[in-house]
């Protein structure tokens, strides 16, 4: 075991995992973030607390994650390259495992352009593939950049993320052999309204072997009215919508869109694992957290693996 | 503007035109004896081209009303591209003159062809309605800025706001 | 090449507050290719000041004069006489120039004219694009030519990162992906393998995030 974390285990175990995400508030309201998270307690294996995503200040990672802890949840810290240096960033790591958080998500980061903080300088002192090998070499090898040896190894499980709509499409394949080659444990993609193209992309990754040295994760995002999904093909950039899936939602009444986005990201669900190379689904219903519980029920996910 | 109302005012015109379209233009508009303001002096450049935005900044500094520039027809330069330039400079002029204080309206550039006399005429009347509603240049009269942050109100401001 | 813009008017305006003796001094050199503080550009610049002046009712002199360069002492000695007994220097000289000429005339006030903004290459008739970010360390052997450093957002040097669509960046459909234009061009020679390499974290100590760099070079020294 690299950490003994819940994910970790469901993975050894060869049960197909299912994560969820919950986005920490732009304050230090804790209560707004507990009320959130409550809806996921018991169907999930484990919670994804995003790192200021989009740039946007919010709670930190760390801190929302020991909340999370806290509430019986197991969360996956994710940890962007933008705003910390290497100092930061191995320093929060041993902090994080310190606060018993067992899972990690190393990312590159949204560009600070994005989000309410424009002026800020942005730091990218290594870049998420270097993140991945650093944590690795911190948890197996005992020492930090530079070769100084750590005071207590992080037990912690690695994950990235993974685009199988970005371009250069060729070129995604290889970068994910490269996460591997540094040492990730799990990959979550972004989130799938092209399944095709997420079947092609599988299909390289079997290929090359990889679902056999890390385990990925299908993203998936419940559409919940047609504005969001126009708003997902053309501002979110490395999300491909194709034009049938906003067909779909077109074809019933605005009323019943949220419903049939639901029933989208159920078939989704059950489709992906039937992909080879697939271990699990990582669901992000963003600010919808109350409606995970029906589902992951309706998907058939629930109840969720007990290990020990 | 006590030039203007007073009568004392005669627009002094800065005109850029080149040898191969405008300036011919304008001996054409002699020799057919059509009638023009005699405001007007007339710089004559192998291609307007050679304008540049320090010619018209120091025309104004000098003390013109209004400057502009005459090249040939789109296509038609003997140049090549000499006219497209001109034209493309005009514009990071106005800016400038609405830093400074100065209503960008003083500045023009204008495609005249080598036999369109009648269109000269036009040009030049034009350029000098404009400097009557503009009045004289401040700089020449030493009122304040007559553009931007710190611009009294008068004539010209109502083409502003059309 | 050094890259800049002529600062606003009004900006300069400010700086010069309280100067009546002005010398506008322009660089022959980055600046004038760029056409934002050579010759041409620091005659705009005096015309533009007093005209401003005399519309603002401030009563300042303004001459002018341009060097070669500003970031030698060699070529700021040819200012001395236009420099000396003037109240304030407006120099049109990138970033170094405005140091350099205010370090080798104290105490005379010296102010800039232009914002220095990148080093760029010159794409086409009044277009430049930022192209090295004088890392100290150069990686184009690895990547076919292309800096990651300065033209990928992010400086990645494991890119792309997610946000790369179309061959265009995340931040801006104008600026390009450089990673896809890495890819592209070690596709093009041949080398794609190389990119499957980890590319280890860069050391930033040789930037300017190990502080302010100097060179000295003893084989020149005599």
């Amino acid at each position: 075991m690299k950490s003994g974390s819940n994910l970790e285990k469901v993975f050894e175990k060869g049960e197909f995992a299912l994560t969820g995400e919950c986005g920490p508030p732009r304050g230090a309201d804790v209560e707004k973030l507990k009320k959130k998270a409550e809806h996921l307690v018991g169907y999930v294996d484990a919670v994804n607390i995003t790192d200021n995503q989009t740039s946007i200040v919010r709670m930190s990672s760390i801190g929302a994650s020991k909340i999370l802890l806290d509430m019986g949840l197991e969360p996956v810290m994710q940890m962007v390259c933008r705003d910390r240096n290497r100092i930061a960033m191995q320093s929060d790591v041993f902090g994080a495992a310190a606060l018993g958080i067992k899972n990690m998500l190393c990312l590159s980061g949204d560009h600070q352009i994005f989000g309410n903080q424009q002026e800020a300088k942005n730091v990218y002192d290594i870049d998420s593939v270097n993140l991945i090998d650093t944590v690795r070499m911190m948890r197996d090898d005992g020492k930090i950049l530079g070769g100084d040896e750590v005071e207590g190894a992080p037990g912690m499980y690695i994950g990235a993320a993974a685009n199988p709509f970005g371009d250069p499409f060729d070129f995604r394949p290889i970068r994910l052999a490269k996460k591997v080659k540094a040492g990730v444990d799990f990959i979550q993609t972004q989130c799938i309204y092209n399944m095709p193209k997420f079947r092609e992309y599988m299909k390289r990754v079997v290929d090359m072997g990889l679902h056999e040295k890390v385990h990925v994760m299908a993203g998936i995002t419940p559409l919940k009215s047609l504005p969001m999904a126009r708003y997902m093909a053309t501002k979110v950039s490395g999300i491909d919508v194709p034009d049938d899936m906003i067909a779909r939602l077109k074809g019933v009444e605005k009323k019943q869109r949220a419903k049939e986005g639901i029933k989208i990201a159920i078939e989704q669900m059950q489709e992906v694992k039937e992909i080879e190379g697939v271990h699990g689904v990582h669901l992000m219903a963003i600010e919808w957290e109350h409606k995970v519980p029906d589902i992951v029920k309706e998907a058939g996910f629930h109840p969720r693996p007990k290990v020990d | 503007m006590s030039e203007t109302t007073s009568g004392d005012y005669e627009p002094k015109i800065v005109a850029f035109a080149c040898e191969y379209c405008s300036y011919t233009a304008a001996d054409l508009a002699g020799s057919m004896r059509l009638q023009y303001p005699a405001n007007v002096r007339i710089i004559k450049v192998p291609c307007t081209g050679r304008s540049d935005a320090i010619m018209l900044l120091r025309a104004l500094e000098e003390g013109a009303d209004a400057v502009f520039v005459a090249g040939c027809q789109p296509g038609d330069c003997h140049f090549l591209k000499g006219n497209y330039r001109a034209k493309a400079m005009v514009p990071g002029v106005k800016t400038m003159l609405e830093e400074v204080g100065l209503h960008p309206d003083r500045v023009e550039f204008f495609h005249v062809a080598a036999s369109e006399a009648q269109r000269w005429v036009e040009v030049v009347e034009e350029m000098t309605a404009r400097a009557r509603r503009l009045g004289p240049n401040p700089i020449r009269t030493g009122e304040g800025p007559e553009y931007g942050p710190g611009a009294k109100k008068d004539a010209g401001d109502e083409e502003d706001a059309a | 090449m050094i890259v800049g813009e002529r600062k606003p008017l009004e900006e300069i305006f400010e700086s010069i507050e309280g100067a009546k003796d002005i010398l506008v001094a322009g660089c022959g050199t980055c600046v004038a290719v760029c056409m934002a503080g050579g010759e041409k550009e620091v005659g705009m610049l005096a015309a533009e000041l007093r005209m401003g002046a005399r519309l603002r009712g401030l009563d300042i002199d303004v001459s002018e004069a341009t060097a070669q360069r500003q970031c030698d002492k060699e070529y700021l000695e040819t200012l001395r006489e236009h420099v000396e007994g003037k109240d304030l220097v407006i120099s049109m000289a990138c970033g170094i120039g405005v140091q350099y000429l205010a370090l080798n005339y104290e105490p005379v006030r010296v102010v800039p004219g232009i914002n220095t903004d990148f080093l760029g290459a010159n794409l086409d008739v009044g277009e430049w694009a930022e192209y090295c970010q004088n890392c100290g360390d150069c990686v184009l052997a690895d990547t076919g030519g292309i800096c990651p450093i300065a033209r990928c957002s992010k400086s990645l040097l494991n890119g792309p990162c997610g946000g790369s669509a179309n061959g265009k960046c995340e931040i801006d459909p104008t600026v390009d992906c450089a990673w896809q234009l890495i890819y592209d061009r070690m596709k093009a020679l041949g080398r794609l393998d190389r990119l499957s390499e980890v590319h280890p974290p860069k050391s930033w100590k040789t930037s300017r995030d190990g502080g302010p760099r100097r060179l000295v070079r003893e084989d020149q020294k005599t």
